[in-house]
């Protein structure tokens, strides 16, 4: 027998793919490891700064070719960072085929056959329901114009507990109201209740064969400097008979390449068919005269709106373009969203000739930043994404505290340029209508910027095209499986992070049968945390 | 043309090694290499935010807009920042723009010395031919020369931002960033029109979902 530490089941990444699985063997009975690359931090960690070399050290700037990400690297993962749209992808989403001849999805996943875990992730988390009292501003505005232009439009359901909020905008830096719903609010308390260990800035890099009998699988980690993340603190390996990947979609397709050649064989489709949702962002500058004429809003006496800063930052979604009806890629949901003047490098200045994206214009259409009202179209694409050359050791090369390159690279064909087209068209009609605004083109950056990564490790039907079999393991790798949004087959035209959490629920009492098959004394059927 | 065309990767590792001489400069001389240096990349922070003339005669700054520019929101500080891990490369960066707009203004009949030495449209020529190259690393360089003046104009990236929208940091004012409460905290108690603005989609699910 090796020194090797063992335990049953080690889960790498802490996000909702880790920290949901986690929780559901810890609870069922299984000795749970769980390896995260980012820092632990808390409520009182969490700074209203837009400093850097604060929230940079929670969230990665990725750019890749053609794409930029934005994707969490803390314990918790992505939940401590994003804004908390929890939403069921409409029924259509499931039956998808792309530019393929056949469905995308497993045959044994359906709207109808996700819902009872949808439900469960519902009730944990728990989501609430805004009301338009709940809604702030920016959300009334689009909706208000929604209405205007013959639309119907909703308050999104959120991961936020309203009571808590405060409306402060600040959730890319983590919540320091505790009021947004993260896996550090549920999930990975409650695995570590049942005895599951959280070990913050361990960074995998390789998944080997194990050598002691009954183990199967070893992973090596590499412990990371807390100050500076590409500086080394130390190495180690852990053999465990179940091994859960969760490094979330940037990370676990570059784990899984890279240990091809230990492991043997992996599927051709791990590194393949890369999703950034559909997402297209864009946005709106708004005349705050026309607001007050047409749509008669007034928030103060004599000011109609001037409140892009304020509020959680997804308030309001159109779902009149999620209708089964509509051809493949031009369905999508229209979403008003803020995004944090981090990103004010990248709207066009809105008047015609070059420069687009900064010099003079720019800096005037900074002075109207109060009345801009950003926009997410959540649109079909073509899964086109895939990586190239393996970075040396991590997911990537990190040149400094948040920044990194990927070898990602994504360039929308012709069915994803027109959902972009025709979800830009509707935007703008809505918008632009009465002259309530003008809309503008995100510009200054890659051409496509997505904080919601998907596939790259697909489940599927077909051992061509998808990666994992219906019940997220890797084929022809018993016992290694994947649970994050890697696995996701197909862009949502919803925010994913609840499809992403209603998955891993599903998938954790078939990750329990295999850990009984290797000896592992677990129950499957456990009850939701805190119930 | 009086530089013969070089290859950017050519120009990259002359530049490099001019930086790595700085240090073995005499004082005075190595003073001037960076005070060069500095003149070159605010000159590029202000093509991309730009602003009003700090004093007459303000070289670095040309004034093509009223109001302060990324040069007085910081831009230099944030160029430096330690956790933005520019600093070490700003010299040679500030040669390739000063190579860049030597050949520009050669094209264009002009002998100058520098980036500084342009007017404000010759300084945007520049910064777009640069920022347009193709996809590669060296874009992503450039791009990131760019992100910076930026981001210390509208997020004050530099400082903490409680602190730098009460000392009324020139960016933060300008785009009216609100106020934090007197304990430095953010929050809205007043933040939603709190009325039915539309609609809702008539099949949407019980708890608020598309169906
Ligand atoms: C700013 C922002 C806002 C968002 N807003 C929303 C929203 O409103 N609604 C919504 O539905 N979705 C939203 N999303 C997307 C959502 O957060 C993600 O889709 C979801 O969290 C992904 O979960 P995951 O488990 O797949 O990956 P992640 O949550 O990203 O988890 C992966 C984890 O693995 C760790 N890891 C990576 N590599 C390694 C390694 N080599 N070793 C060890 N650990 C590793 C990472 O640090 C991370 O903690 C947002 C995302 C961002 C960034």
């Amino acid at each position: 027998m090796s020194l090797t530490e063992k335990t049953d089941v080690l889960v790498i990444g802490s996000g909702f793919g880790g920290a949901i699985p986690a929780y559901n063997l810890a609870a069922g009975g299984a000795k749970v490891t769980i390896l995260e690359r980012g820092p632990e931090l808390g409520a009182a960690d969490f700074t209203q700064s837009l400093e850097i070399g604060g929230y940079t050290r929670i969230v990665d700037l990725i750019q890749g070719n053609g794409i930029q990400v934005v994707a969490g690297n803390c314990v918790g993962g992505s939940s401590v960072v994003y804004f908390a749209a929890s939403l069921r992808a409409p029924s259509f989403v499931f039956n998808r085929r792309g530019s393929t001849d056949h469905r995308l999805w497993p045959r044994a996943i359906s709207r109808r056959t996700l819902d009872p875990w949808y439900d469960r992730v519902e009730e944990t988390l728990p989501v609430a329901h805004q009301t338009w009292d709940d809604v702030p501003y920016a959300g009334g505005l689009f909706a208000a114009a929604c209405r205007n232009a013959g639309h119907t439009c909703n308050p999104v359901p959120l991961a936020v507990d309203l009571d808590r909020c405060t409306n402060c905008n600040w959730m890319l830096n983590g919540c320091r109201f505790d009021a947004k719903r993260s896996m550090l609010l549920n999930y990975l308390p409650a695995a570590r209740a049942h005895g599951a260990e959280v070990r913050p800035l361990h960074e995998v890099q390789l998944i080997t064969k194990a050598l002691t009998p009954g183990y199967r699988y070893q992973v090596d980690y590499t412990v990371v400097n807390p100050n500076d993340y590409r500086i080394p603190a130390g190495v180690g390996s852990i053999e465990a008979k179940i091994v859960i990947v969760a490094a979330g979609t940037m990370g676990t397709p570059v784990i899984l390449r890279r240990s091809a050649a230990t492991l043997g064989k992996i599927p051709g489709a791990v590194g393949k068919y890369f999703s950034p949702n559909g997402d297209r962002v864009s946005m709106a500058v708004m005349d705050e005269r026309r607001i007050r004429d047409v749509l008669r809003l007034e928030r103060e006496p004599g000011v109609a709106y001037d409140a892009f800063p304020i509020g959680k930052p997804i308030g309001s979604m159109s779902y009149d373009y999620l209708n089964g009806q509509l051809p493949e890629f031009e369905r999508f949901g229209l979403q008003q969203i803020y995004f944090p003047a981090i990103t004010n490098i990248l709207p066009e200045d809105g008047t015609p000739g070059a420069p687009d994206w900064f010099g003079v214009d720019k800096k005037l259409l900074a002075k109207k930043w109060r009345s801009w009202l950003t926009l997410l179209a959540l649109t079909e694409d073509d899964n086109e994404g895939k990586w190239g050359a393996l970075p040396p050791t991590g997911n990537f090369i990190r040149v400094a505290s948040s920044a990194v390159i990927s070898s990602l690279s994504y360039h929308p064909n012709a069915h994803t340029l027109r959902g972009f087209a025709a979800s830009d068209a509707a935007l703008r009609a809505i918008v632009e209508k009465d002259g309530l605004g003008q809309h503008l083109d995100w510009t200054g950056g890659q051409p496509v910027l997505s904080a919601h990564p998907l596939a790259s490790c697909r489940m599927g039907d077909d051992p061509a095209t998808s990666a994992l079999t219906a019940d997220h393991q890797l084929r022809g790798h018993p016992g290694l499986f994947v649970t994050d949004g890697s696995a996701v087959p197909t862009s949502l035209t919803v925010n994913p992070s609840l499809t992403i959490a209603a998955l891993a629920e599903r998938a954790s009492p078939g990750i329990a049968a295999a850990a009984r098959a290797v000896g592992i004394s677990v129950v499957g059927d456990v009850p939701p945390p805190g119930r | 043309m009086i530089v013969p065309a070089l290859s950017r990767r050519r120009i990259l590792q002359i530049a490099t090694a001019a930086a790595a001489v700085i240090p073995l400069l005499p004082a005075e001389e190595a003073q001037a290499a960076i005070l060069q240096t500095r003149a070159t990349m605010e000159a590029w922070a202000d093509t991309m935010v730009p602003g009003e003339r700090r004093y007459a005669g303000d070289k670095v700054v040309l004034g093509a807009t009223p109001g302060p520019g990324a040069v007085q929101a910081g831009a230099w500080k944030l160029y430096n920042d330690p956790d933005v891990g520019l600093g070490p490369l700003l010299p040679a960066l500030a040669a390739l723009i000063d190579t860049e707009a030597i050949t520009y203004a050669a094209g264009h009949g002009k002998v100058v010395l520098g980036f500084v030495e342009l007017t404000f449209k010759e300084r945007t020529a520049v910064a777009q031919k640069l920022l347009g190259g193709p996809p590669g690393p060296v874009q992503l360089v450039w791009y990131a020369l760019a992100a910076m003046p930026i981001l210390a104009f509208h997020t004050a990236g530099h400082l903490d931002t409680a602190t730098a929208v009460r000392d009324g940091h020139p960016g933060l004012t300008w785009l009216g960033f609100p106020q934090p409460d007197d304990d430095g905290i953010w929050r809205f108690p007043d933040f939603s029109y709190r009325r039915a603005l539309a609609r809702t989609h008539p099949r949407t699910t019980a708890t608020g979902h598309p169906a």
